[in-house]
């Protein structure tokens, strides 16, 4: 008992590269002025990625339509703000807890069948939830989108509407947070118990893991920090729009994943920033070739990478190099 | 001379600092966001095409200054558009926003262009609150008012009582259901019923059918640019022409971009809009020539001439200002700004900064082959309704 | 009343076209693909260019429509699909939707955003009276036209070899390659079929759901609900499904046009909670 205890710490102990890349983060607060709107987009999408991670990484449920979660957590926070309290992290707690709920209503519906009927569920929730959004339109703007949010200082003394550094260094504070504690929760036995269900449902039922309620609970959890997401990104953007909540979001932040890789939390992060810095960059060239070439890069990892995406490519040209090195 | 250079150097950027504005601007930037991918991209390329246009047309210098245009993709997303608006007056310097395709895209930078001073030129967005959520933005497209409010006026005085009308369902055909109906009933007109059609709407067989049963004098419709091939073509197949039944609506519906790949269905429909490529005026014959010569395979349509006179507004408002990049020098000069347009003469109302233009009454008719929107009526000197109604 | 069944039977059957192939991928092949739209859109647009620019008439514009789709399935299996048949449905999705995005995009390059139709032969628009029934000449065509595909297909299936053989290389793949049935070409060749069908019908169905770039992603959903409702054990089942979602989408849309948008996600989603298999399956799970 004992050495499991201490190698469930092991486990959970910091490896050196994250020190590295959360020293990175902190510097480009510094370094990088003029990188910050990209960098806080890159951040947002960073913790959605990483709530789609905690599904699909850790207990393997497939979905197309997370995104129901990031806009209603987006609607709540820009709805809570208008009408009640304007102070951001109140609004995050408030999107958060309102998602998570929603999620844990909804996972029912998501707990039965296979992976395509888990594609077709998840896709199904997501579209309704964007017609509601758009019927709603006196209460979202629907296809105007929704504006006015008020947005104050955080926690009452530091200001971060329309202050780029500001709102970066805010969103990165929360990113970090949810992704200690997202790294708690899958070194824990709970996060062990996900994987064994990932791995055999059949099998960690037998050795006594109540399946289903392991796995509403990793759902509710994952809609919750979808749900901040969206909050943060309404209160970082003047406007919440449909698109908050649309196919494409859904399909984007799981391309993201795919592309960095899933099941080790930094997937998420990794991947967010290499799509939206290529999107900024082969985007600013030639706009109408962008979807082609994100369509070619998923071809190439969806043929040649499994978990680790873009990382495995990389992976195999090594292998591939040494073979020929030892053939030689 | 080493030295030397380096005491030149030292001196233009003490000259530099010294007079900022008018040395290291040169360069007059013009940030133009707009949906270049995703389900939008058709109205991205006519407001660049129609801005690249303009500049070469009119050559890039403009007085004294050298104008360059940056062009970015916001893919029709909002958080994209402010982003991207924020970068462009942070890093590259920009003197002016141009573009947004969307409404929500235009309002998301609103603030933006406030906080910053920098004009911002709306040239397709349509909603009519959009002017009013900066006092930095002018709009040199149109509002959707223009168009449904005309259409009703014209509707009451040509015999139509009975109007049943069907729009998108979401916030801007909302509008354009509203607008028409308060009009229209304020005229002594009658409408109905009110269909609301879902975004998502491959087939519009059904919602025919029952306009078929409810037998009005016309049809009023706004739908999305583009969408209103199939409602055309499934209006004629379910035999609603034959039946007496006029379609009309707003211009949105019969898109010149897209018009010639209506079919003969939609001969016939009349719709009032501030531009149509066919627009009889010498100006814009030249416009549409030197347009498709540059652009094989589009058609100039109504986003179009909303781009090409926002450069133009730009353009005349830097002349004013002597080359002064000031925010609020140049809204002076924007402001009251009255020109001729390839779609006829339009002005920037100097209290609301929207356009005021001529609206066009139109049918649809096959000229030489290819279907045009052809003006037969005018009303002139329109204003946004809405906000005309506000005061 | 009637008319608006009859429009609805026309939708269904010109879905049952697109999607039947997708049953065959997806149920019989246990893979996702949701670049099923992608063939029907290139059969559209490939119709389309013969159309439009070089005068082919429509009908014979029709069966290239189904080669073309047809071929290019065929290549696509050959090269692409093949690697993905024993992987997880989530590297198929991904794979999937990175075609359509390399299609819709190079599509996009070549013939434009905007929306095109196909054009129509005088004699196929407009409508007639029928006992009172307003039948539309065009979706008459697509009902004549798809209930020959169905029979034809029931034919294929239940009584040639190629029929037989595909129902063995199903049911147990194992022991049908054991037989000599060559399994891979059979499942390229129905791959090919249903690609070739998705490719038919986006050219019928040109007229009606028009065709721009974004088509795939604009129907994938409507396909995915064809089979995931209609079950993927026989082509019954899909055709039933098709039929129904027609008529009640149709019917939706008359009766209550303001929850149109609603009924079918929230319909979908209640089958698939309750039958996990599709309404029509045989109950067998895999």
């Amino acid at each position: 008992m004992k050495e499991a205890a201490a190698a469930l710490k092991r486990k959970r102990a910091w490896h050196w590269l994250e020190y590295v890349f959360w020293l990175a983060a902190a510097a480009s607060i510094f370094l990088l002025p003029s990188q910050h709107a990209l960098l806080t987009q890159i951040a947002i999408w960073s913790l959605f990625a990483l709530s789609l991670d905690l599904l699909l990484g850790y207990a393997g449920i497939v979905s197309l339509g997370h995104a129901a979660y990031f806009g209603f957590g987006a609607y709540v926070a820009a709805l809570f703000a208008i009408n009640f309290y304007g102070e951001p992290v109140t609004g995050l707690l408030v999107a958060g807890v309102a998602a998570g709920l929603l999620g844990l209503i909804t996972s029912l519906l998501v707990l039965r069948g296979t992976d395509l009927t888990r594609l077709m569920v998840t896709l199904g929730i997501a579209l309704v939830m964007y017609e509601i959004a758009n019927q709603m339109s006196w209460l979202t703007g629907g296809a105007d989108g929704l504006t006015g949010m008020p947005v104050n200082p955080v926690l009452g003394v530091f200001p971060i509407y329309f202050i780029t550094t500001n709102s970066y260094v805010y969103v990165l504070v929360v990113l970090f947070i949810l992704l200690v504690i997202a790294k708690r929760i899958v070194h824990s036995p709970f996060g062990y118990s996900l994987r064994a269900i990932k791995g055999n449902p059949l099998r960690a039922s037998s050795i006594g893991i109540p399946n289903n309620l392991r796995l509403i609970a990793v759902y509710t959890v994952a809609a919750a920090y979808a749900g901040v997401a969206g909050a943060l990104l309404a209160q970082t953007t003047p406007v919440v729009s449909l698109t908050y909540i649309d196919f494409q979001r859904s399909a984007d932040v799981l391309l993201m994943l795919i592309i960095g890789g899933t099941g080790y939390l930094y997937g998420g992060i990794v991947g967010s920033a290499l799509f939206l810095v290529a999107q900024k960059f082969i985007g600013n060239v030639t706009p109408q070739y962008w979807e082609f070439w994100i369509g070619f890069a998923l071809v190439v990892i969806a043929l040649f990478a499994r978990d680790r995406g873009v990382f495995s490519i990389f992976e195999r040209i090594i292998a591939a190099l040494r073979k020929e090195k030892a053939k030689s | 001379m080493l030295r030397r250079s380096f005491l030149a150097a030292l001196a233009a950027t003490a000259l530099a600092a010294g007079s900022l504005p008018a040395t290291a601007q040169e360069t007059v930037k013009i940030g133009l966001i707009i949906p270049l991918t995703g389900p939008f991209t058709t109205t991205g390329k006519q407001l660049e095409a129609a801005a690249r246009l303009y500049m070469q047309q009119n050559g890039t210098t403009v007085a004294g200054k050298k104008i360059e245009l940056i062009v970015r993709d916001d893919a029709g997303r909002a958080e994209n558009t402010a982003r991207i608006a924020s970068e462009m007056i942070q890093n590259d310097k920009v003197s002016f926003l141009a573009g947004f395709g969307l409404t929500p895209l235009a309002m998301a930078t609103a603030p933006i262009a406030t906080n910053s001073k920098v004009p911002m030129v709306v040239m397709m967005a349509g909603t009519s609150i959009i002017t009013e959520r900066s006092p930095y933005i002018v709009r040199t497209s149109f509002t959707l008012g223009q168009s449904a409010v005309i259409i009703a006026d014209w509707a009451a005085q040509n015999k139509i009582k009975k109007v049943v009308t069907m729009v998108t369902d979401y916030a801007p055909g909302h509008d354009a259901e509203s607008s028409f109906i308060s009009q229209f009933k304020s005229k002594g007109g009658e409408v109905s019923e009110s269909i609301r059609v879902p975004i998502q709407n491959p087939d519009f067989a059904p919602f025919l059918q029952r306009v078929l049963d409810a037998k009005p004098d016309a049809l009023y419709v706004f739908t999305p640019s583009g969408v209103g091939a199939i409602l055309m073509k499934q209006f004629v197949e379910r035999g609603l022409d034959k039946s007496g039944i006029r379609l009309i609506g707003p211009g949105d519906i019969t898109d010149d971009d897209v018009l010639p790949g209506f079919g003969d269905a939609a001969v016939g429909v009349v719709t009032a809009h501030n531009y149509s490529t066919d627009h009889p005026s010498a100006k814009n014959k030249e416009y549409v020539a030197a347009f498709r010569k540059a652009n094989p395979g589009m058609r100039p349509n109504f986003a179009s001439v909303g781009g090409y006179d926002g450069i133009h507004l730009i353009y005349e408002a830097l002349k004013k200002t002597g080359g002064k990049t000031d925010g609020d020098a140049l809204l002076a000069a924007m402001k009251g700004l009255k020109w001729e347009s390839p779609r006829g003469p339009i002005s920037i109302d100097p209290e609301t900064r929207d356009i005021i233009q001529t609206i066009y009454i139109r049918k649809v008719e096959k000229k030489n082959g290819e279907l045009y929107n052809v003006e037969f009526a005018s009303f002139p000197d329109v204003k946004d309704p809405v906000k005309a109604a506000k005061k | 009343m009637l008319t608006i069944f009859f429009d609805g039977i026309a939708y269904g059957m010109l879905l049952f076209v697109i999607a039947c192939g997708l049953a065959v991928t997806l149920g019989l092949m246990n893979f996702v693909n949701l670049a099923h739209g992608a063939f029907a859109m290139l059969g559209g647009y490939c119709a389309y260019v013969l159309v439009n620019f070089y005068g082919v008439p429509f009908f014979a514009s029709l069966p290239v429509a189904f080669m073309f789709a047809a071929m290019i399935g065929l290549v696509a299996e050959r090269t692409l699909y093949v690697h993905f048949y024993n992987r997880s449905h989530l590297e198929q999705v991904l794979f999937t939707i990175g075609l359509v995005f390399m299609v819709s995009a190079l599509v996009d390059y070549f013939l434009g955003s905007q929306q095109r139709f196909i054009n129509l032969p005088a004699y196929l628009q407009g409508r007639f009276d029928f006992f009172g029934i307003g039948v539309g000449k065009y979706r008459l065509l697509i009902i004549l036209v798809c209930a020959l595909i169905l029979i034809v297909l029931q034919l294929i299936l239940g009584y040639t070899r190629f029929g037989s053989r595909l129902r063995a290389a199903v049911d147990d793949q194992r022991v049908a390659r054991g037989l000599g049935i060559n399994v891979n070409w059979v499942f390229a060749i129905t791959f090919a079929a249903g690609c070739g069908l998705a490719g038919l019908g986006g050219a019928l169905g040109a007229e009606i759901l028009s065709l721009e770039p974004h088509f795939p992603l604009k129907f994938m959903i409507y396909f995915l609900i064809v089979v995931s409702v209609g079950g993927t054990s026989s082509i019954t089942g899909p055709f039933l499904a098709s039929i129904l979602l027609g008529i009640g989408d149709v019917a939706g849309k008359y009766y209550a046009p303001r929850y149109g948008g609603f009924v079918i996600y929230t319909i979908m989603i209640v089958v698939l909670v309750l039958r996990p298999q599709g309404l029509f399956s045989r109950g067998t799970s895999k």
